[in-house]
């Protein structure tokens, strides 16, 4: 990944900020609890929603058991269709090629359909550094763009701004990219949104170039879907005479018919819908090979890996990539909802990105070895997940990572990782701790030494304990444990 | 070594020796048992849950209809798809606009309405699908317009589910699923419908002669 | 019927009344109950913050010290999810390790004999009326172990809806986490308070006098929260609710 997000503080700090934002909290709360019963409701009326999910998970995981085989197909068939399909195998070389592309057609501008991938290899600002600018068209993407802001959710980038924040947005930025709000410009979504359409039509007529990513590939007929909502998608896909796909390879299906499963939970994972108003799915150039003045004339499919068959490679950690990007995790989150998508420093945020980022990226910085922690490991993420990704499973998988060490592949080479630092102190109090747990007689003495101090119950711990007494009191020791009262009451237990 | 060797190479290494996994497709084909009319009757339910609105007619009907339409949005200029059946529109009081290789998009972005069939209709999500096949024209033609008029065939158009619908399309063709009108939830997860596409969707369930 | 208890090592040191409880309402109820005094922690704050292998011995004890018991209650959801959902995925791991398969036979061989509280009550001895007495408003939170992991559903609101004088109120938000989380709580300290303090908020504002729940981890950190916050809501363990009787009322 990219260096946008390094250097980030640590999840913990980064969440104390967003805690204390008032105004961002109720954001949050407000955006995340209208979605999640929502999402309920249209899953409810799916009888068949735990076949659905079981289906999705095996398609996903058949997948990448034979991915190899499944990208050559995809390649093979995307090429018959009259595209051209590039491998990078990190950020820099997918940069390199897009940019390269778009050089190449002599534009210096490009538009953008949202694309978490294009996202997670900070795209823009190589193109920026190559002198081409990149307009996001995605009403989210749009709203973070001008306010110099990041994504702060998957599906909806821009959930930690309400409607005020973002009319003044508008009203201050929108000019200095093109065509300015309209004087007036209230906070009513449909203003908004009207103001948006109308900023965006000129760029959308006058393009040339577009850069997407997709949501599914399909092997067997090379074929690409996106789905969206405000039809920003269908205007880049086919409007322009280039059209420059960045999908990470973990996006391909066998089939088409695999597609089945997914255009069913997808949309009602992601926004709650039966299905979401607009999708396009597209082969190549087309049976005409863009003669008929229907879509692009040329197609580039940039598949990229960075940091994907890393992950691959590790057997509890590989379910990650089955992810559709549905951001349901996100929004039943209780942690995220307080902490916010920033507090994640990737721009994957929420559980699946406390799994993601730090295999994609590796867990040597300090917000990716506190990412796996970011987390009650209650669950909620798992039973909302459409392809059925164990998340707290995997945070355990990589908590182990950071505190134990142990073998991860990085770049392809399997090497043994040693103990994160910072967790010295931990290890050896979970060790001291064992130690104590392991020997019945110690503990008992322990017990009965902590009883004796009862009355000293204090407010405030110092050291690590502050982090508990800060908000909450101890709870009152008792004068007598439960093993001493069996003891008492029942003579030496067997 | 090229990016792509050295890609394929990881993902055989990292996938070696994985377990097989079978796919199980026990998943419903169809939600639900209905009669033709009842899925008809669920297709235009939830089309217009999405706030498409929808009509129905007979051949007869049609006519009239769309001309009746058209006049109410005020429509000056209509584009037509070739394919589009002549008599559909003969009614209508507009310039009919035929949709051209050569015509630009502001040239489509000076059009007020545009009139198309459709590959076909899926009633559980409320999904129009067009495949650029005749009636239907070029893509942009449904996109640039604010206001679009579909006609679906009823029965013959209507699937139940997604599972049917993909059966019946061709994937080398280029496809445009339609839920309502374009639409966002990006302003605190709350949907406003009308961005970028047409802000006004019709949908004119037609029936065929002697069916109701 | 013979049991084995597992009391669980906050229990013992922090909360005797709970284990006391279970032992009163088991025996009330016809069941002999055993404590191995083997037991201690099942390993569940090692694991889940990283230190697998130091969860290793806890795990193997833990198994030896109720081998024979074809039944081992547990007053915790969180402990019982531990020994069932991830003893055998810690078996599993060592022998990938290349460490034997003892671990794997040891955790295979626990795991399916091990019942959270409201589980045995309800599947096992099949009572949902255990004859409790507890005159009070009480409104449940479900800890998201017994929740999600253990698939409780409703067995323990049934169980308190069959307390005598027990008015039960619906917890507005129940199935959310209460920002506990282990290790989460001192790792994460401003989250796990604020998702805490929504908690004890929504759970003040059903008016009930008890915050009734089925692990005492969870009810340490809301006790801590309302304690700290003077508010005059008690948190209460299931098992002392439904332990109570007129005669011996909860103290």
């Amino acid at each position: 990944m990219t260096g946008t997000h390094l250097g980030m503080p640590a999840f913990p700090e980064a969440a104390r900020e967003a805690v204390r934002d008032g105004v961002l909290r109720a954001n949050l709360r407000h955006a995340t609890h209208t979605i999640r019963d929502k999402r309920a409701r249209a899953v409810a009326e799916l009888a068949d929603w735990d076949r659905l999910r079981a289906a999705g998970k095996a398609v996903k995981d058949h997948t990448l058991r034979h991915l190899d085989r499944y990208l050559l197909q995809l390649e093979a068939a995307v090429t018959a269709a009259g595209g051209t399909v590039h491998w990078a195998a990190d950020a820099d070389e997918a940069n390199r090629i897009v940019t390269g592309l778009v050089l190449a057609t002599g534009e210096r501008e490009v538009v953008k359909v949202k694309s978490m991938a294009t996202q997670e290899i900070g795209l823009n600002e190589a193109l920026e550094a190559a002198g081409i600018a990149a307009y996001e068209t995605d009403l989210a993407e749009l709203i973070v763009q001008l306010g110099h802001d990041r994504p702060s959710h998957i599906l909806v980038p821009a959930i930690h701004r309400n409607r005020a924040e973002i009319r003044d947005i508008f009203r201050t930025e929108m000019g200095r990219w093109g065509r300015p709000a309209p004087e007036a410009l209230g906070d009513d979504p449909r203003e908004l949104a009207e103001a948006a359409r109308l900023h965006l039509r000129e760029k959308f007529l006058r393009a040339k170039v577009a850069v997407s990513g997709a949501n599914f590939m399909v092997a067997e007929t090379g074929t690409m879907v996106v789905l969206e909502s405000e039809g920003n998608g269908r205007m880049c896909l086919t409007l322009p005479e280039t059209l420059i796909s960045v999908v990470g390879v973990e996006k391909v299906v066998p089939t088409f018919r695999d597609l089945e499963i997914f255009l069913q939970t997808l949309p009602r994972s992601s926004t709650a819908e039966r299905m979401n108003p607009y999708t396009t799915m597209w082969t190549g150039l087309g049976p005409s090979r863009g003669a008929d003045g229907d879509g692009p004339t040329a197609f580039h499919l940039v598949l990229l890996d960075n940091g994907r068959t890393d992950t691959l490679a590790d057997e509890v950690g590989r379910q990650a990539l089955r992810c559709i990007r549905c951001s349901a995790c996100l929004n039943v989150c209780p942690v995220y909802e307080r902490a916010g998508g920033h507090a994640y420093g990737s721009v994957y945020p929420g559980p699946i990105g406390a799994i993601l980022s730090p295999q994609l990226r590796g867990t040597s910085s300090e917000i990716d070895a506190s990412l796996p922690y970011a987390s009650t490991l209650c669950g909620a993420c798992y039973e909302v997940c459409p392809v059925a990704i164990d998340i707290p499973e995997v945070l355990l998988h990589l908590r182990e990572r950071v505190a134990q060490g142990g073998p991860v592949t990085r770049d392809g080479i399997r090497v043994t990782l040693r103990p994160a630092h910072g967790h010295t102190a931990e290890r050896a109090a979970m060790r001291a701790a064992r130690l104590l747990l392991d020997h019945p007689g110690a503990l008992r003495a322990g017990m009965r030494l902590l009883a004796r101090a009862r009355r000293l119950r204090p407010r405030r711990l110092p050291g690590p304990g502050r982090a508990w007494t800060d908000t909450r009191e101890l709870p009152a020791v008792p004068a007598e444990s439960f093993r001493d009262w069996w003891t008492r009451e029942r003579g030496n237990p067997q | 070594m090229t990016s792509r060797d050295r890609i394929l190479a990881r993902i055989r290494r990292a996938a070696a020796g994985g377990p097989e996994v079978d796919i199980p497709r026990d998943y419903l084909r169809v939600h639900g048992a209905r009669t033709p009319a009842q899925t008809a009757d669920l297709l235009a339910a939830n089309l217009a849950e999405y706030r498409a609105r929808v009509h129905r007619a007979d051949e007869g009907g049609l006519v009239p209809l769309l001309a009746r339409l058209l006049a109410a949005r005020g429509s000056r200029q209509v584009l037509v798809p070739a394919g589009l059946p002549v008599r559909w529109t003969a009614d209508v009081d507009a310039t009919l606009v035929p949709d051209r290789q050569t015509s630009t998009i502001r040239e489509l972005d000076g059009v007020d309405s545009v009139v198309t069939g459709c590959a076909l209709a899926v009633a559980e999500t409320g999904t129009i699908v067009l495949d650029a096949g005749p009636g239907q024209g070029r893509r942009r033609i449904t996109l640039i317009p604010d206001h679009h008029v579909c006609v679906v065939r009823v029965p013959d158009q209507v699937v139940d589910s997604v599972p049917q619908a993909l059966e019946r399309l061709d994937p080398t063709r280029p496809l445009t699923w339609i839920s309502g009108p374009s639409a966002t939830s990006d302003i605190e997860l709350d949907r406003v419908e009308g961005v970028h596409g047409p802000r006004a969707l019709d949908v004119i369930l037609l029936t065929a002669p002697g069916a109701q | 019927m013979r049991v084995a208890l597992f009391v669980t090592c906050v229990n013992d040191a922090l909360y005797p009344r709970t284990g006391i409880a279970v032992v009163r309402l088991l025996e009330r109820l016809g069941v002999t109950v055993d404590f191995p005094a083997a037991q201690s922690c099942c390993g569940q704050p090692q694991y889940n913050t990283g230190y697998r292998h130091e969860a290793e011995p806890l795990m193997r004890r833990t198994a030896e010290a109720f081998a024979g018991y074809p039944y081992v209650v547990t007053p915790s959801g969180s402990c019982a999810a531990m020994i069932r959902e991830h003893y055998p995925r810690m078996g599993r791991k060592a022998a990938g390790e290349g460490r034997g398969t003892s671990l794997a036979e040891a955790a295979d061989s626990l795991a399916p004999r091990v019942y959270e509280l409201s589980e045995f009550l309800v599947d096992v001895l099949g009572v949902t009326d255990v004859g409790a007495y507890f005159p009070h408003t009480v409104t449940y939170h479900p800890s998201c172990h017994g929740l999600r992991a253990l698939g409780l559903g409703d067995r323990p609101r049934r169980l308190l809806a069959a307390v005598r004088g027990l008015e039960l109120v619906e917890l507005p938000g129940a199935e959310e986490c209460c920002g506990f989380g282990g290790t989460f709580a001192v790792k994460n300290p401003d989250v796990s308070a604020a998702m805490g303090a929504d908690k004890t908020g929504s759970a003040a504002a059903t008016g009930a006098e008890v915050l009734c729940g089925a692990d005492n981890s969870c009810l340490a950190h809301l006790e801590g929260l309302l304690r700290r916050a003077g508010t005059p809501l008690r948190a209460v363990h299931l098992a002392e609710i439904l332990a109570a009787t007129e005669e011996e009322p909860l103290s």
